[in-house]
């Protein structure tokens, strides 16, 4: 007799306590490394970011064993690794910045702050947030949230313009990007007003073309947010945000209602409104330019290219293996230690490197589909779909900009990249994914095969 | 420090990546390939099998790949359940004085891939010498010879029950 079993999911601490091992030694190896390089290796030094790393990580395992026992063992080593390779890099920027062109920065203690504030902002959101059903009660909320931050910006004394996109805010001196919230916000709209209006979205409204399009009463509400966000962004010229903010809607979207039709609708649509910005808006166009035409020796020399050709030279410089972290010249692209943090893990890591860092938000986004196909409820399933989704966009849309797959946008890559909203912002998504994978797996054990 | 232990370093961090990628992979294995077969009892069967002298059919892994063991398509003297039509057509599996469970779900002892079918569809069991089907509350239904199983029905021989597209022969 041969008997066939349903794995049992099992609660996965001490498989998570393994991995965050695997994490801290990746996190504390890569400091080790560029410190080395830079001569200012203190074995002292070190080894207090050794401990604070390791006390901050075996602290934020302790409160998963109590507070969300079920919750998927991944996750949190996956990120906090990340979040360490990406601060190792910008550190390891600081010292080139200083050396080469003689410019004082301290992006890198900075980050660090950035970093312990948003674990415990995790952390907070998992022992503060027992249900994550109760955020449903806040659909609405949440969209004027959303859309009250994304408004901030424009506040005349408040807001910032920084290289021509005006998405920043200045706040005890300290410039953040509401945005980075917003799309927090907008994603649990969204789950919110989706799961309620699904059906009739679905199944009512007039027939066109063979396709079923919904009656404008049913998609009211949801089309005056997006429309108002998307307005509003393109005002601010925040591209990166736009295309993100316009993908998720069309993909919550579709996992809402599965209708193709969505898709088709929306992707005709981006296309017409990409080549009417291309027309329309010069900073659109020049984008472009610098994307079709990235090598021209006049595209280059104007400036519009510089920064993706020097990001291309330096991964081909990385190689296979990479110039080894700390040892190639990835300070040489402007804005190395955020929007090229790739770029810079690219040369450094080589090949070899980037396609562990991709791995790892790949495994991140399996987990968020997976949970959101574990958990009972329809608003949990929306709501890790739509932050799963927005997470795989959002790294296709900042990797493909530095790869030139698609035209450069401005974007943050989650957790690595230098910037204290986004990480603060992408930690917070941790919180609640991991919330959200509790209540799956526990579901799961409770039921059995 | 050395040359080429920075060099080792250097490799070192990147594996140590691939490992913790590696690691979180094996971790998720349960969720990526979702069951898992053990074979239960062999070691016995075998044993007794060895002792007579007898040849064992050994186990044939069937066209699903669930399964291996309990389905042998050798020992035709025994009662057995044959599938007659349907994806598992020509499997057949040896009836002894335990009872079947058919359905779409892995747990089942007659594992079927058909939409129609329902998780655990039907029960075969033993009483009185022969065998019963009963119905487990199946959404389309089970048929035993055109007509439809809502209390225990007895299985003769050569008799035909249907679930879904699948038709069950028992036979022996």
């Amino acid at each position: 007799m041969a008997t066939v079993a349903e794995l049992q999911v099992r609660a996965g601490r001490r498989a998570e306590l393994g991995l965050l091992a695997v994490s801290w030694a990746i996190i504390v190896l890569a400091r080790a490394l560029v410190d080395y390089h830079a001569d200012v290796l203190v074995l002292a030094e070190l080894g207090w970011y050794a401990l604070a790393t390791g006390a901050l990580m075996g602290g934020a395992h302790l409160l998963m064993r109590r507070y969300a026992a079920n919750a998927d063992p991944v996750l949190l080593p996956a990120v906090f690794a990340l979040n360490g390779v990406g601060l190792a890099m910008i550190r390891r920027l600081d010292f080139a910045y200083a050396q080469y062109e003689g410019r004082d920065t301290s992006f890198g203690t900075t980050q660090i702050g950035w970093s312990i504030a948003g674990v415990a902002l995790a952390m907070s959101v998992i022992f503060l947030l027992r249900d994550h059903r109760k955020l449903r009660r806040f659909t609405y909320t949440a969209g004027i949230v959303g859309l009250v931050l994304y408004l901030l910006p424009l506040v005349p004394g408040l807001g910032v313009e920084i290289n021509g996109a005006r998405i920043w805010i200045s706040v005890l001196g300290r410039s953040l990007q509401p945005g980075e919230f917003a799309k927090i916000a907008m994603v649990v709209f969204f789950a919110g007003y989706l799961v309620t209006n699904r059906d009739t979205l679905t199944l009512a409204g007039p027939k066109f073309l063979g396709l079923r399009f919904p009656r404008p009463r049913d998609m009211g509400p949801l089309l005056v947010v997006w429309a108002a966000a998307l307005l509003l962004m393109v005002y601010e010229r925040d591209l990166g945000a736009s295309l993100l903010f316009f993908g998720i809607f069309l993909g919550m979207l579709y996992v809402a209602t599965q209708r193709i039709s969505w898709v088709i609708t929306g992707l005709a649509l981006f296309a017409f409104g990409a080549v009417v910005a291309g027309i329309v808006f010069p900073h659109v166009r020049a984008r472009y330019d610098g994307w079709l035409h990235a090598l021209d020796a006049d595209v280059y020399s104007s400036g519009t290219s510089y920064q993706l050709v020097g990001g291309m030279f330096g991964m081909a410089s990385g190689g296979l293996f990479g110039t080894g972290l700390g040892e190639g010249r990835p300070d040489l692209v402007p804005y190395a230690e955020s929007d090229f943090i790739i770029a810079s893990l690219g040369e450094e890591l080589g090949l070899t490197g980037l396609m562990a860092i991709l791995a790892l938000y790949l495994i991140i986004v399996q987990r968020a589909f997976r949970m959101s196909i574990g958990v009972r409820d329809g608003f949990g399933k929306l709501l890790a779909a739509g932050l799963g989704f927005a997470l795989a966009l959002q790294v296709f849309i900042v990797v493909g900009g530095v790869t030139r797959v698609i035209p450069l946008t401005g974007l943050t890559t989650p957790w690595l990249a230098y910037g204290g909203s986004s990480m603060l912002a992408n930690w917070i998504v941790v919180g609640l994914l991991l919330r959200i994978s509790d209540q799956a797996r526990r579901s799961a054990q409770e039921v059995g095969p | 420090m050395s040359e080429i232990s920075i060099t080792l370093l250097r490799f070192g961090f990147l594996i140590l990546l691939w490992a913790l990628v590696l690691a979180a992979i094996a971790v998720l294995r349960a969720d990526l390939y979702g069951t898992r077969v053990t074979t239960r009892g062999r070691g016995r069967e075998a044993r007794r099998s060895d002792a007579r002298g007898d040849k064992v059919a050994s186990p044939s892994r069937s066209a699903t790949g669930i399964r291996t063991g309990s389905i042998s398509t050798r020992d035709k003297t025994a009662a057995h359940l044959a599938v007659t039509t349907g994806s598992l057509k020509g499997t057949t599996i040896p009836l002894g004085s335990a009872p079947i469970l058919v359905g779409r779900s892995p747990t089942c002892t007659l594992v079927i891939d058909d939409d129609y079918c329902s998780a655990k569809h039907c029960r075969i069991f033993p009483e009185d010498g022969g065998w019963m089907v009963e119905d487990l509350g199946s959404t389309n239904g089970t048929f035993l010879d055109n007509q439809r199983v809502d209390d225990p029905m007895p299985f003769k021989r050569g008799d035909k029950l249907r679930l879904g597209a699948t038709t069950v022969e028992l036979r022996g």
